[in-house]
């Protein structure tokens, strides 16, 4: 998509280039190339023909994304092989898939760390600190957004909003938020990663306290213990 | 404003029929939980089909179904529901837009497609819908579908709404083990069926051509219109795209009746919406509330006031990052409602309430909107994909004050070059912040431009003294570049 940005020369004002989505040339390389043969697993193949049924026979391309995403969650990043593979299995043209893996951003063209740190630093959360988060991965982890670290364990990225404003500042682990995080929570979550915690040991969601978007004090409004059951308030021609 | 209106007004009745018109002068807010349609937008109730029906939902489902598309549409239009994904174009209208005379000649599928693509900066209120209340959404699925006389519906979540997404198809699959969708729904004999789409990360996704685009497995960039969606759409069929909101208020507005929601807000802004409020508020909530509520009110009775004080209140970006902000003056007794924001040159948009207090700088707030808006680009469009690159760059030196002052009247240029002039509206919201910030803040950035001016002087396009191009490289001169 953004191809010229990386090839021509550094245009004004663009000092550090933002990694991840823009890059959308691809380079063979040990990891990454033609050559490396990949096929779903046969949970994954069953899942894909599940998948296929959701779109009109006739427009079976319909599902390259979800196919994409589960290549990917297969392998650890999209790489040629996935696309050539699902290219075949849904009869599209490779091109076509490339030109969909990339476009969106959530396909990592890139081996990834077991971690994907998504940091969001946009408006809401900035207002709220995101800066601190942004520091406090880069000092504990010591590496930039775009790359991953030595040990393969995380990879850090600096995303657009992933819509948890209410409980910014936020960072998402692969599939799980983590928010309402200061610089300090984000340190130690970030150390129980590192000694060798799972993420589906942690809990995700708020780590101020709060069960999801109500006040920091408590909600102030739906207070009731039962829900009010609308049956009572159905109009009577019905 | 308030001062004007008299104190009986204030008291509203328990009564959950219109007072609006015998009384025009009423003031709007302090909803009642009794009114509220996301009982669970807390999540303490669960998310099951158990809980969902202890709620009234799918309650009397089949009825409403046999009730007709004509009585749906015309109990939509009566409601007044203006659709909830930001342009606000009233629902009952746009869906009988799938039902023009001689429809069924056109045979074969139609569809509903839901937009939960929620990526708009500050919105996180369809969210809590699907991860909260899914039965709301998938029921409102059904109804929306049968009011437009759609086969199936697609739901388009964002991908990183990935538990968000299983919770999701739980409920779908719940609903399909009960029979409330497939051949039989719900036993009115309307055939249904609810599909999930999940997207990956791409806000340009959350416009509707491009959102069909993507179902479709392509790139996710906007088509020309017409032909609009609803002649042809998703697969080449008829469509409807509608925002999560719309979709699951749906239900209770056909059961509670038209009017009851018509009751709420000021006329032609009716009904409830679920507002989030984020950014410098003592306690950020999403809460559902009256339309044309006081921001005030809103701020000061849901969130524990501003941080630091009314008085502290720099600016609020009333409806998601693509309108424009407003000054302290006006959040002062502005309703929040579409026609009372749009009358001061903002919007309602998604009621995204972002809050900046005056420790914000201001500058680099709508700096870091230019850079997302750069980013989600889709790159279809030249004043789009080259205008807002080329903002982002002048913005990351108005935020250092690496400027002239001429600039700002340039950049204001150049963001009148890009509104509509792209197929979509994501040129326009690149450009509306930015002029919301000229309009409104143009002092700060000649004072940052000025402090800046005295280290070094700045001609235009940021050069200063001394720096110059070398083999294609600028040298000596400072590239500002922020995120």
């Amino acid at each position: 998509m953004f191809r010229y940005i990386q090839k021509s020369i550094k245009p004004f004002g663009l000092k550090s280039v933002r990694y991840s989505s823009i890059i959308s040339v691809h380079r063979n390389h040990e990891l990454d190339n033609p050559n490396i043969p990949f096929e779903f697993s046969a949970e994954n193949l069953k899942r894909a023909e599940e998948i296929i049924t959701k779109y009109p026979p006739q427009y079976k391309k319909g599902a390259c994304m979800p196919l994409l995403d589960l290549g990917q969650r297969q392998l650890g990043f999209t790489s040629i092989s996935v696309m050539n593979y699902v290219a075949k299995m849904l009869d599209m043209p490779p091109m076509r898939v490339y030109e969909v893996a990339t476009f969106y951003t959530m396909y990592n063209r890139k081996p990834m760390g077991k971690y994907n740190l998504q940091i969001c630093t946009t408006t809401p959360c900035q207002l709220c600190g995101s800066d601190d988060i942004m520091e406090a991965v880069h000092k504990t982890l010591g590496i930039k957004p775009g790359e991953t670290t030595k040990d393969g364990l995380f990879t850090f990225q600096e995303v657009e909003c992933l819509g948890a404003c209410v409980n910014a500042p936020m960072m998402g682990v692969n599939d799980d938020y983590f928010e309402d995080l200061t610089g300090d929570k984000t340190v130690e979550l970030l150390k129980q990663l590192q000694n060798g915690k799972e993420l589906s040991e942690l809990k995700a969601g708020p780590l101020s306290g709060r069960e999801s978007c109500e006040p920091y004090s408590g909600a102030k409004v739906l207070l009731g213990d039962k829900p009010t059951d609308i049956r009572q308030f159905t109009r009577s021609d019905l | 404003m308030l001062s004007r209106i008299p104190t009986k007004a204030i008291k509203r009745s328990l009564a959950t029929i219109a007072d609006g018109a015998a009384n025009p002068a009423r003031i709007y807010g302090g909803l009642k939980d009794q009114d509220r349609i996301f009982q669970n937008v807390y999540g303490k109730f669960g998310h099951d089909l158990k809980s969902a029906e202890k709620m009234g939902d799918w309650y009397k489902t089949k009825e409403i179904i046999l009730k007709g598309d004509k009585w749906i549409i015309d109990e939509m239009k009566k409601s007044g529901l203006r659709g909830r994904g930001g342009a606000g174009f009233p629902s009952g209208l746009k869906w009988s837009f799938m039902n023009p005379p001689g429809w069924e000649k056109n045979a074969g599928p139609r569809y509903l497609v839901v937009n939960a693509d929620e990526g708009e900066p500050g919105t996180c209120k369809d969210r809590e819908i699907i991860r909260k209340d899914p039965h709301k959404l998938v029921e409102g699925c059904l109804l929306a579908g049968r009011a437009m006389n759609a086969t199936a519906a697609y739901i388009y979540i964002r991908g990183e709404f990935y538990n968000e997404a299983t919770i999701l198809q739980n409920a779908i699959n719940e609903a399909y083990k009960a029979g409330y969708l497939g051949k039989n729904a719900c036993g009115s004999g309307y055939a249904f069926d609810v599909y999930i789409h999940r997207g990956m990360g791409a806000y340009v996704c959350g416009e509707e051509t491009a959102l069909i685009e993507s179902i479709e497995g392509k790139a996710g960039k906007p088509r020309l219109k017409p032909p609009f969606p609803a002649g042809v759409g998703l697969f080449g069929r008829p469509t409807t795209v509608a925002n999560v909101e719309t979709v699951s208020v749906a239900p209770t507005i056909l059961r509670r009746g038209g009017d009851w929601f018509a009751s709420f807000g000021r006329k032609g802004n009716s009904g409830t919406k679920l507002f989030c409020i984020s950014g410098h508020v003592n306690e950020p909530c999403t809460v559902e509330e009256e339309m044309s509520i006081p921001l005030k009110e809103l701020l000061e009775k849901h969130c524990g006031g501003i941080k630091g004080g009314w008085d502290n209140l720099l600016g609020v970006i009333p409806g998601g990052s693509s309108v424009p902000v407003m000054t302290k003056e006006t959040c002062d007794d502005i309703l929040m409602d579409y026609d009372a924001l749009r009358d001061v040159g903002s919007g309602l948009g998604t009621a995204a309430v972002i809050v900046m207090n005056k420790q914000t700088d201001i500058i680099r707030a709508i700096q870091r909107f230019s850079a997302f808006y750069k980013h989600e680009s889709c790159g279809q469009c030249t004043p789009c994909r080259e205008g807002t690159t080329w903002l982002n760059r002048m913005m990351d030196r108005f935020y250092t004050g690496q400027a002239t002052e001429k600039e700002i009247d340039m950049i204001f240029e150049l963001t009148k070059e890009i509104e509509g002039h792209t197929i979509c509206a994501l040129g326009d919201a690149a450009a509306w912040p930015i002029q919301g910030l000229i309009k409104s803040f143009r002092p700060v950035m000649v004072d940052r431009i000025n402090e800046y001016n005295k280290t070094q002087s700045v001609g235009l396009g940021g050069w200063v003294k001394g720096g110059k191009v070398m083999d294609g490289k600028v040298i000596d001169n400072p590239l500002p570049a922020h995120h």
